[in-house]
């Protein structure tokens, strides 16, 4: 579930840096990645489980799954965060720096 | 066990490598701008820029995946941090980094070739496009 929440938070993101292309103002290329790169990976922990559950892995225990689904949510916020802190630190739009200037002012 | 960080070394070695060619870009285009050569002018995407794909792939990728790790309790806050060397587990967590951490580091940088080799191929068609339109012109 965790793979498979995270493959669906990459192509959403995906398809939103698609529509919004050449605008590259919000960063969602950088979250689209991030997301496509623990998708990989995942990928991977996924495909050693089942070398050694076999046909197991696909038929888990609801409670496992609940877990897993909890998980999934849990890393697409974290996601989320380190990417609204990179915009923040970024600040491409200069949203921040100048309410900072006029506070300062 | 403790997979991510095999992709995690490798984010910071690409993160480095991103640096020195970043570097060395702007020195290139800076000695071609003093000299008025047609370098500035070049399309397409920098290497540099190419590079930063990779990092975030790997960057993102070993924080969400360390993330879990926590979740289930391999990584601690405490000395030594991951459970498996508490445990005396060593070697399973050595065996699991070669596997499925070499796994991971390989497959996300695939994946980042192969994105690379289909920008490359796109901003060639692009330039011998522009090209014969100048040539008709």
């Amino acid at each position: 579930m965790t793979l498979l929440i995270t493959i669906f938070a990459a192509i959403t993101v995906t398809l939103i840096w698609y529509k919004k292309a050449p605008d590259n103002s919000m960063r969602y290329g950088t979250l689209a990645l991030m997301y496509w790169g623990a998708s990989l990976m995942w990928l991977v922990d996924a495909i050693f489980e089942y070398a050694e559950l076999g046909a197991e892995f696909f038929t888990p225990a609801a409670e496992d799954m609940l877990n897993d689904s909890y998980l999934g949510l849990c890393v697409v916020a974290l996601g989320l965060i380190i990417w609204i802190v990179m915009l923040f630190i970024k600040d491409p739009k200069g949203i921040i720096r100048k309410m900072l200037v006029k506070k300062n002012a | 066990m403790a997979c991510f960080l095999v992709p995690g070394t490798e984010a910071i070695v690409s993160t480095i490598v991103t640096a020195v060619v970043k570097k060395k870009e702007n020195n290139n285009l800076k000695k071609a701008s003093v000299d008025g050569t047609s370098a500035t002018e070049k399309i397409g995407t920098k290497f540099s820029t190419k590079l930063g794909w990779l990092n975030k792939m790997l960057w993102g990728g070993s924080a969400l995946l360390a993330f879990e790790h926590i979740w289930h309790g391999e990584v601690i806050p405490t000395f030594p941090f991951l459970t498996a060397v508490k445990e005396g587990e060593v070697g399973g967590m050595l065996a699991e980094m070669g596997t499925a951490g070499v796994t991971m580091a390989v497959l996300v940088t695939a994946a980042w070739v192969g994105m690379v080799i289909v920008s490359n191929v796109i901003e060639k068609r692009q330039a011998e496009n522009t090209d014969s339109k100048e040539v008709k012109a």
